[in-house]
């Protein structure tokens, strides 16, 4: 069948923030009155509690029925464009692969919801089991020796890392001197922005005239100053630097450490390790490669590596296993403390490891080889569209995805990737222009992982390649986008205006809502 | 209802096709006038104009007559204000001086020129960076980021600010080439100025990153770096450039935008100092050079900062060059590396290297110089 573009138009219900819904005295269930023989055992259980625990004034929640709350979140769930909806692969470096609802069932299962992090070992032995067994497959996939779910998303493993770093200079009796961190222009911008917050010097390396980051820039850069390397590979524009293991050892050399930014390694799975480029530690993104859903659709886990030189620096607690039953270790002598209360976010560790058992080794390299697959069919047919191209390394293939560009898209009709996302909307899909750093102009970055069919990539195109001929035909068109979405152009100026910002019900009626 | 001023200089760009790297000067145009030198600036401002047709009843043109922008707002089915005097087929620089300052009077929300370098540079003479301004590019020499990439680009953005879609603008550098020398396959340039544009964001970075941080912030956050590192007993001679500026304002000193400025323990030893002014304060001490890249193609010798001369580089010293620019700077140069055009090619070999370039506080990126 020839993929075609369908007719679309997202649902608009100028539903009102829930607060608004609000009408004194509106309830959602209205609870029958005790029987007397209950109220004289429970006894006035209220003024039972500390006077000071007790709130002055009830909480300003909304007040409205619960069939009223149910349309008013249905309706908002269709003004969205969810993973579940579109084809979600216009949200690169995100991996916004499918996340098997099956495993939503183990995760939300009350066996899962209903653990409590202050139990007592010897009555939460199954979770135990799984965290310590998924410990072992991540050791499997990278070849280092021990990891800890602490981390609640990349940008707080990132953290750990240079945390880890600091502490084993610290350790060495060196770390006043190393205050350096280098990563590259392509890695992850949060490489550079987690140490930078803990007071590291950030060196960034740029591409060299092939795409990968400049060895000789780096061999000019590091020193006796040097206290590690952070590093995403492939980086975002998809290119794999083959050189690796060098960039290592020349940061060893120096006595330096190395940390492998692997959050997004969906390409890769089974084809590389971190152990054979020899880095000192990394960190998987469960709600990226391993399938736990993204961002907005459910919480985050960083789950850090790290080989037996830093063992003793990894967080606490970790779990371990006795031979007869599993339970928390403590004893780290020269850990870092805790980067985050408890042992992971439990929901994402229960479906990455489904997901990993569901596949086996070899499904695992499946992933992997698909994805590829996929991105390079992508990126061919994307090459062939008016106005659009994929800067750095012509001509060679890319891994799990590509930052393109549309900068001779904007040169020739003035439409740019801002235009082109929201015209995407048009036809229900979503695409996202890039984050950090803005080196290529006009970016936009696809990925389009193992889940997609052909059938749907080829959609996703379709949809590109209509934009890019309108850009060329009927300017305006795409100019003015969006036209059959929910709302209409937003003015972004907002956004750079900390007075307008309103987060909370509160600060709006603040900020908005004066006098 | 918003005030578009829009001139047009009718002699820009006509010495390119014949080969005369520009049309500055009267003679020089009489010789290209003389080689067959066809008009080009009509053809291109019309492009620009083009674009805003669909906003014509929301703004009031105005412009000077006849080639001058009248012809080509009528063309377009505008109803430009016509105001000024000038000779047909005999126009100078001074008529575009004079419409300038006739337009601030008028206090248009921007002026759009048709021209090239030269008419940049006669606007920044007539009104400095009082009003806002955008250049369609019709010149030879087009090395001011006053200019749009192309002339629809230049409608488009004109149409932009006037629509209040796009509502801050930003410093650009004017660049001062003198043409004999560049006749002569010598570039000779300084920082002649800076005018303001209309400045659109990338809303992409926006909607992702959510913060004000501009490149003003950057600039700060990176004067504050170089004066962190600063150590006693070093002479520091500050190159020109809006990047390098605030350095001297957090410090409270006096400084020129345009010239060399050198300090001492902090202190100001003098403004807008030529070769041998620095030579004599410096030479024979520690010294260390800040400077930034000038221009769009990246120079960090040799474009805009001709005072420091070869003698000056040779003194500080290759490892005390503090390299400074913001981020976005360096990115848009698109990978290309950064240049040196010292005059002396056995010194710009000596600079081809890495260099540590300061973008923020505590940020450095290790990049490429080459000549």
């Amino acid at each position: 069948m020839k993929s075609k573009l369908r007719k679309f138009h997202q649902a608009k219900w100028d539903e009102p923030i829930i607060y608004e819904l609000s009408n004194k005295g509106e309830k959602g269930i209205i609870m029958p009155e005790a029987e007397e023989e209950i109220k004289e055992i429970a006894g006035d259980e209220i003024s039972e509690l500390p006077e000071n625990m007790i709130r002055k004034t009830p909480p300003a929640l909304p007040e409205i029925s619960q069939m009223r709350v149910l349309k008013h979140y249905l309706r908002l769930s269709q003004e969205t464009l969810g993973a579940d909806l579109n084809v979600d692969i216009g949200q690169g470096t995100c991996t916004m692969k499918y996340s098997p609802k099956i495993n939503e069932k183990f995760a939300t299962s009350l066996k899962v919801t209903e653990l409590h992090p202050y139990q007592d070992e010897s009555t939460v032995q199954g979770i135990l089991e799984i965290m310590y067994k998924l410990d072992l497959f991540l050791r499997e996939i990278s070849g280092l020796d021990r990891f800890t779910f602490q981390p609640g998303g990349g940008s707080q493993a990132i953290l750990t890392m240079a945390s880890i770093i600091e502490a084993y200079h610290k350790f060495k009796g060196e770390s006043e001197k190393r205050n350096e961190i280098i990563t590259t222009i392509f890695s992850h911008p949060s490489d550079a922005a987690a140490p930078a917050v803990m007071g590291y010097k950030i060196f960034y390396i740029y591409p060299d005239e092939n795409g990968i980051p400049d060895i000789e820039a780096l061999k000019k850069v590091v020193s006796e100053k040097t206290a590690g390397l952070l590093i995403t590979n492939p980086e975002d524009t998809g290119i794999f630097n083959p050189k690796i293991a060098e960039f290592t050892k020349i940061v060893h050399d120096v006595g330096g450490l190395c940390g492998y930014d692997q959050a997004n390694a969906n390409g890769i799975l089974g084809i590389t390790r971190s152990k054979e480029a020899d880095f000192d530690m990394c960190f998987f993104n469960l709600h990226k490669t391993f399938s736990s859903p993204h961002g907005c659709g459910g919480p985050a886990t960083g789950a850090l590596g790290v080989t037996k030189k830093l063992l003793n620096f990894l967080p606490v607690p970790l779990v371990e296993f006795n031979g007869e039953k599993y339970y928390f270790n403590y004893d780290i002598p020269y850990s870092i403390g805790k980067v985050r209360q408890y042992y992971g976010v439990v929901s994402a560790i229960v479906r990455a490891y489904a997901w990993i058992i569901s596949l086996g080794d070899e499904g695992l390299k499946e992933v992997a080889r698909i994805a590829v697959l996929n991105n390079n069919y992508l990126m061919k047919k994307v090459k062939e569209i008016p106005g659009a191209d994929a800067p750095y390394a012509e001509g060679k293939h890319r891994v799990e995805q590509v930052r393109y560009s549309w900068e001779k898209l904007t040169q020739e009709t003035g439409i740019t990737t801002e235009d082109v996302t929201r015209r995407m909307v048009d036809y229900g899909f979503h695409m996202w222009s890039s984050h950090h750093p803005f080196i290529v102009p006009e970016p936009f970055t696809l990925e389009p992982t193992e889940s997609y069919s052909k059938a749907e990539i080829d959609e996703y195109i379709e949809g590109l390649k209509r934009v890019a001929e309108e850009a060329y035909k009927t300017p305006d068109i795409v100019k003015n986008a969006p036209h059959r979405s929910v709302i209409h152009k937003i003015n972004t100026e907002s956004l750079d205006n900390p007075s307008k910002w309103a987060i909370t019900w509160r600060a709006y009626l603040k900020k908005h809502k004066k006098g | 209802m918003k005030k578009l001023g829009f001139i047009v200089n009718p002699v820009a760009g006509m010495g390119g096709k014949v080969g005369l790297k520009g049309t500055d000067g009267l003679n020089i145009l009489k010789k290209a006038k003389r080689l067959g030198a066809e008009p080009v600036a009509q053809k291109r401002a019309q492009k620009a104009l083009a674009r805003l047709k669909m906003i014509k009843d929301e703004i009031e043109i105005i412009t000077y007559p006849s080639e001058m922008g009248e012809n080509i707002a009528k063309k377009c089915g505008f109803l430009p204000r016509v105001i000024g005097s000038i000779k047909t087929g005999k126009t100078t620089a001074n008529d575009t001086k004079k419409a300038s300052k006739e337009f601030m009077d008028l206090e248009v929300d921007l002026l759009l020129f048709a021209g090239g370098d030269g008419t940049a540079r006669d606007i920044y003479d007539a009104v400095g960076d009082g009003m806002v301004v955008l250049g369609i590019p019709a010149g030879v020499k087009i090395y001011s980021a006053v200019f749009a990439c192309n002339p629809e680009r230049a409608g488009d953005l004109a149409e932009l600010y006037l629509k209040n879609r796009v509502r801050k603008v930003k410093d650009v550098e004017i660049l001062d080439i003198d043409e004999d020398s560049y006749r002569a396959g010598r570039l000779n340039t300084r920082l002649y100025g800076y005018l303001k544009i209309p400045f659109r964001e990338r809303l992409v970075q926006k909607m992702k990153s959510g913060s004000s941080a501009d490149e003003k912030y950057f600039q700060e956050a990176i004067a504050e770096d170089v004066i962190e590192n600063m150590k006693d007993g070093w002479y520091y001679v500050i190159g020109p450039g809006t990047t390098t500026a605030p350095i001297m304002e957090k410090l409270n000193l006096k400084y020129t935008l345009l010239g060399v400025d050198v300090i001492y323990n902090k202190k100001l030893i003098g403004n807008d100092l030529n070769e041998k002014q620095i030579l004599k304060y410096t030479e024979g001490k520690r010294v260390k050079l800040i400077v930034t890249p000038i221009g769009g193609q990246g120079y960090i010798f040799g474009r805009g900062n001709q005072q420091l001369s070869p003698r000056i580089i040779e003194n500080a010293g290759k490892e005390n060059i503090i390299v400074v620019a913001t981020k976005q700077k360096i990115n848009s140069l698109k990978g290309k590396p950064l240049l040196v055009d010292t005059g002396d090619e056995k010194l710009d070999k000596m600079l081809c290297d890495y260099f540590v370039v300061t973008t923020g506080y505590n940020e450095r990126i290790v990049y490429k110089v080459t000549f």
